[in-house]
């Protein structure tokens, strides 16, 4: 009887089979759910750039310049010979404070952290200083600021050359 | 042979009315069963209650309260989106038309009023089951399913606070939303973020981690809004409105309203 067509799955085989379908069903749904996962992450968006070119060092004044924080979220600050990116986002919870020229230091309106020129903190809930972004100078001789790169005082990381320029 | 049937009985012999109303008049045991296990709406109700369960002193009425106040809440936020636009542009302007340009200007306030109302309720319901013991078993799965209808209240009133789009939303959705950027390696400023590194390349920084994927951004802004309009009005309520079917259903099932002992 070797040649008569069987046509009933034995038990083993009908496990083997329900084994391969399962999974393949699993990996299916699996997939289609990783993609509408990703599906919220645009590709796109149309916020500021994360890096931008400021000028020449020249263009600045002493103290805090301000021209770049409604666009990028940065003072430029020319403090002590040197030159450097300021984020403007709280340490505390992420509001923005605001530069007070008259009592010269940052000022966050949510619950009032405060903040020297230089961006360290010294009144207020804010737990550490302001970040600073990457400065340099690009072959034109401009201010290139890369927000990619943060670097914290804290982390002894306003040291590193990258996060200032001398002027 | 035959006494004139009164109007009433009329009515409810016509065939419409008998395809409504399956069973005749609830004035017994039996038909009381029968019409609380033939509707949709009431067969999620238990079919007997306890007289000492329904006592105002012991349930406070504070689950009742809290689907009262949100089906109101769904009725209330149905008629403000007519007017509602989530966009940056008009977001504001809206909120302040719904109050100055159209009849009934406390519709907005009626929505905010009944928000605030229905966290109370549920805390005040949750509290009761608490001190009841009503999580007790064989209630502990519909107390797990109770707490994760408080949280999702919650994040509705956490993703309504954003839509007035005015200084107090945008800052107080800035600071919420940075609770995700805590999270432990899904968020940039979380424990664990900075393990996930290669070299200089930082793998959970603030253009893919939890935070960008909540507001759709690097910081609240038209994404957000957007974003938080859609959780709000429609997969929020949703997922409570299948959890509450759930909660209803298992009150029933779990031996109905709890009773003093």
């Amino acid at each position: 009887m070797a040649d008569e067509k069987r046509l009933s799955l034995n038990r083993r085989e009908f496990f083997g089979h329900l084994a391969v379908g399962w999974s393949l069903f699993a990996a299916a749904t699996g997939g289609l759910l990783a993609l509408v996962f990703r599906f919220t992450f645009p590709n796109v968006n149309f916020e500021p750039t994360m890096s931008f070119t400021a000028g020449l060092p020249s263009d600045y004044e002493k103290g805090v310049d301000e021209r770049w924080k409604n666009a990028y979220g940065v003072w430029i600050v020319k403090h002590e010979g040197i030159l450097f990116a300021l984020s403007n986002i709280c340490t505390h919870l992420g509001c923005v404070p605001n530069w007070l020229p008259g009592e010269q230091k940052f000022k966050c309106p949510c619950h009032g952290s405060g903040y020297y020129v230089t961006g360290v903190n010294y009144e207020g809930p804010a737990p550490r200083p302001l970040e600073r972004f990457k400065i340099v100078l690009n072959s034109e001789g401009k201010i290139f600021v890369d927000k990619t790169k943060i670097y914290r005082a804290e982390k002894g990381e306003w040291n590193n050359s990258d996060s200032f320029i001398t002027v | 042979m035959s006494k004139k049937k009164g109007f009433a009985e009329q009515v409810a012999s016509t065939q419409i009315w008998k395809s409504i109303f399956r069973h005749g008049p609830p004035t017994n045991a039996r038909n009381r069963a029968a019409v609380v296990a033939g509707n949709v709406f009431l067969h999620l109700h238990p079919i007997k209650l306890k007289k000492s369960g329904v006592q105002l002193g012991y349930t406070w009425c504070m689950g009742g309260l809290s689907f009262f106040v949100f089906l109101s809440l769904a009725v209330t936020g149905v008629l403000l989106m007519f007017y509602y636009r989530p966009t940056a542009e008009y977001a504001f302007n809206d909120i302040i038309a719904l109050k100055e340009h159209v009849p009934l200007g406390i519709m907005r306030e009626l929505h905010r009023w009944g928000a605030h109302a229905m966290v109370i309720t549920v805390w005040l319901h949750m509290f009761r089951v608490f001190m009841t013991g009503s999580y007790k078993p064989p209630r502990e799965f519909n107390w797990g399913v109770g707490v994760i209808l408080l949280v999702l209240t919650l994040l509705l009133s956490f993703t309504g606070y954003l839509l007035p789009w005015d200084q107090l939303a945008i800052w107080a959705i800035a600071v919420g939303s940075n609770m995700a950027k805590a999270t432990p390696f899904l968020g940039h400023g979380g424990p664990g973020a900075v393990l996930a590194k290669i070299g200089d390349f930082i793998m959970v920084s603030d253009r893919n981690d939890v935070r960008f994927q909540l507001l759709g951004g690097r910081f609240v802004g038209e994404p957000a809004l957007l974003r938080f309009y859609i959780l709000h009005c429609v997969f929020i309520p949703l997922v409570v409105g299948v959890l509450i079917a759930v909660h209803f259903w298992r009150v029933r099932k779990d031996g109905g309203i709890s009773a003093p002992l």
